[in-house]
């Protein structure tokens, strides 16, 4: 049988009537329309569909969440001159972070945005905002980093190689002069961690504005002096931890606040790193030598010094000191300086810190009551005295909760950081992930009624997503935790240190409290402290609320 | 002008049939994407691969052209999907059709040496679903069914091709 569609028939069909007529009409419309109905059956599928999606919606419901203000741009006030003492990794990094760049860099980033599409590095700095500030000062006791930053302090147009340049920065060979400056309104701190406490104390009562980078300090003692000086100012400090401003945080705040996880009785993050680099093994430079590195600055104030081998000595912990004779050169020492408690805070104070001060700036946790550490020198077998393996629990008695931190460098497997409350729990990074326990009873109903179902992702916030919602689609979340989403928070990417810093500019404009001032900072610093406490001396420490002091066990 | 091809009644429903799934896929794909808040076409050019990896990526990057990507996808896919399901314009679905498909496998070509980030939901050597995709449509071009079964019937009733 076929279907013959052509006219060659029509010669036996010539005697058709009016009926005929009317019934082929019939046949040629059916033919014509036959597949319509299957737009009625998807549009019946797209609406029993998105009426069983709706139970996500709940989330979206439950999640509801103000916007998150784009930063303003500094639109006039007084330029704000600047000096940077310490320019080694992290200080050339945050002069960049606030616009200034040496021109041997900006070429660098120009040829990799060339290279590789995706990089858009390069545009991202030359679009950021400018802070209307200037750098006046730079001081750093090795003449290649100090130089260094005085052409990134003159690249003021952000140019390359050959541009028009500004006004050099001044050098100074000691902080103590660059403090001493008076065409400086502010510091920003980044020398190794055995200076942060001194020369943050030394800036405010020099008059300077401080922005000294994590931990805020390296022995006991300074900590309870520093703050006495920044409390007793009307100056503005913060903290260099530039979590403050990762907008995850700022939703995850918001979420343990609506108590949407329930009572929390466990937190747990870590640090999980598995190269030379982020073991602190950092790389030699080949001009460094006992004339162009000034040791005598390095070795450190000598009261600090002091607070810690009085503290070294009379625990019994002399083992920790050294090896060197803090007088000895030593290339080794002077770049990679995080390995040895003579100048470090271990795990504790570099990569704890930031952990901790994320958690404190989501729940307020404050200083634990208790610290326990355990760990060693299990991988990194260079010499060093602090650990590459280190685990601190600290636990807080009145808010009913413990704070677990692992930490290793000698292996990079993702260990999310982890909320643990009775009804759910957060998973919380580059993205949040809630994920509701089957046995809450805040939810039970819900679990009940099939709406939310237990063990899965429930909630998921991606920075960058147009509109909140429950999980629409797995990709979402798999982009969304190797962060390649990240870059596209309202359109535009930020860097975080930069809105820390510019904080910091605008409070100083302002008047404002900074987010992570002097109180945070004390928490920060007290809390690192005892861990590393009870590590080095093998038991747990305690917190003395009322006198405010660290207790032992 | 063409001989008008005769197709045995199973033939016509079969292409009919494909046809109409073909759409009907094409269609809740671009459905689903307009009815999901905040979808963006972003990751998957991102995570491209290939020799023309680079400028699906620079689509990506691109922030006043992405909004244009997205919406072209999106509609694109919903318009092909109407158009064979409903087979109207017939040519111009699997043109259409055509071209997004190819679009498809060059930003995520199944090649020997490439991984991504959102694992396929299959095993491939070359060939994918989007491959077979095109030569079904390549098929529904050679033996077009719309001037039997679809709009096309009325629009071209006084032209039999």
């Amino acid at each position: 049988m076929s279907t013959k569609e052509n006219t060659g028939n029509e010669n036996t069909k010539n005697t058709e009537n009016s009926e005929n007529s009317f019934s082929k009409g019939r046949r040629e419309a059916l033919k014509t329309l036959a597949t319509v109905p299957v737009l009625g059956a998807m549009a019946y599928g797209v609406y029993k569909k998105s009426k069983k999606e709706r139970t996500n919606r709940l989330a979206a419901d439950m999640f509801h969440f103000g916007e998150m203000p784009e930063p303003a741009i500094v639109a006039d006030g007084e330029i704000i001159r600047i000096g940077v003492i310490g320019v080694g990794i992290r200080g050339i990094d945050l002069m960049q972070a606030i616009g200034f760049a040496t021109p041997e860099h900006l070429e660098d980033l120009k040829k990799q945005a060339q290279n590789n599409s995706g990089d858009t590095r390069y545009k991202d700095f030359m679009e950021q905002d400018d802070l209307r500030i200037k750098i006046t000062a730079v001081c750093d006791i090795f003449d290649t980093y100090a130089e260094r930053a005085i052409t990134a302090g003159a690249n003021i147009h952000r140019e390359g190689l050959n541009g028009k340049y500004g006004e050099k920065p001044k050098r100074y060979l000691n902080y103590k002069e660059l403090l001493a400056a008076p065409d400086v309104d502010a510091v920003i701190i980044a020398a190794p961690d055995h200076w942060h406490g001194t020369m943050a104390m030394e800036a405010i009562q020099a008059g300077k504005h401080v922005y000294v980078e994590k931990p805020m300090t390296w022995t006991v003692p300074e900590t309870y002096a520093l703050r006495e000086v920044v409390r007793n100012s009307k100056l503005t400090f913060q903290l260099g931890h530039q979590n403050r401003q990762i907008e995850t945080n700022k939703r995850g705040k918001e979420i343990i606040g609506k108590g949407l996880l329930g009572p929390i009785t466990l937190i747990e993050t870590s640090t999980n790193r598995n190269d030379p680099n982020g073991a602190w093994v950092y790389p030699i430079h080949a001009d460094a030598n006992p004339r162009t590195i000034d040791w005598k600055q390095f070795e450190g104030e000598p009261a600090r010094v002091r607070e810690y081998m009085d503290y070294m000595t009379s625990n019994n912990l002399a083992k920790y000191v050294g090896p060197d004779a803090r007088d000895k050169f030593s290339l080794e020492r002077f770049f990679r300086w995080r390995c040895w408690w003579d100048y470090s805070t271990g795990l504790s104070g570099d990569l704890l810190t930031h952990e901790f001060d994320a958690i404190n700036q989501m729940m307020n946790l404050g200083i634990p009551d208790s610290a326990t550490s355990s760990g060693g020198v299990y991988f990194f077998k260079d010499g060093r005295t602090v650990p590459d393996v280190l685990q601190t629990t600290f636990e807080y008695k009145e808010k009913n909760l413990a704070l677990l931190y692992s930490a290793t460098l000698a292996n990079q497997f993702n260990r999310p950081r982890k909320f643990m409350g009775h009804d759910a729990t957060m998973e919380i990074g580059n993205s949040i992930t809630v994920t509701v326990d089957p046995q809450s009873e805040q939810y039970k109903d819900q679990i009940e009624k099939g709406l939310i179902k237990p063990g899965k992702p429930f909630y998921s916030y991606t920075p960058g997503q147009k509109d909140l919602d429950a999980i629409s689609s797995a990709t979402q979340l798999y982009f969304a935790e190797r962060g390649l989403l990240y870059s596209y928070v309202n359109g535009k990417r930020y860097n975080t240190t930069f809105l820390h810093l510019k904080e910091w500019i605008d409070c100083i404009r302002t008047g404002k409290k900074t987010s992570c001032g002097i109180e945070e900072g004390f928490q920060e610093a007290i809390t690192a402290h005892m861990g590393t406490r009870a590590y080095l001396e093998g038991r747990t420490m305690y917190w003395d609320g009322d006198k405010e002091e660290i207790v032992r066990g | 002008m063409l001989k008008q091809k005769t197709y045995s009644n199973f033939q016509l429903i079969a292409l009919v049939f494909l046809r109409v799934v073909t759409g009907w896929y094409f269609l809740y794909e671009g459905l689903a994407k307009l009815l999901s808040p905040g979808w963006t076409s972003y990751g998957y050019l991102m995570d491209s691969q290939g020799v023309f990896s680079e400028f699906f990526k620079s689509l990506g990057q691109n922030q006043t052209l992405m909004p244009v990507v997205d919406a072209l996808n999106v509609y694109g896919l919903i318009l092909i999907g109407l158009l064979l399901i409903l087979g109207l314009f017939e040519k111009i679905g699997y043109i259409g059709a055509l071209l997004l498909l190819v679009m498809y496998y060059l930003s995520h070509p199944a090649s020997l040496n490439v991984t991504y980030l959102l694992p396929p939901e299959g095993s491939y050597l070359w060939i994918n679903k989007n491959i077979v995709m095109m030569f079904a449509i390549l098929v529904l071009m050679a033996f077009p069914s719309a001037r039997r079964i679809g709009i096309d019937r009325f629009i071209f009733r006084n032209k039999k091709a």
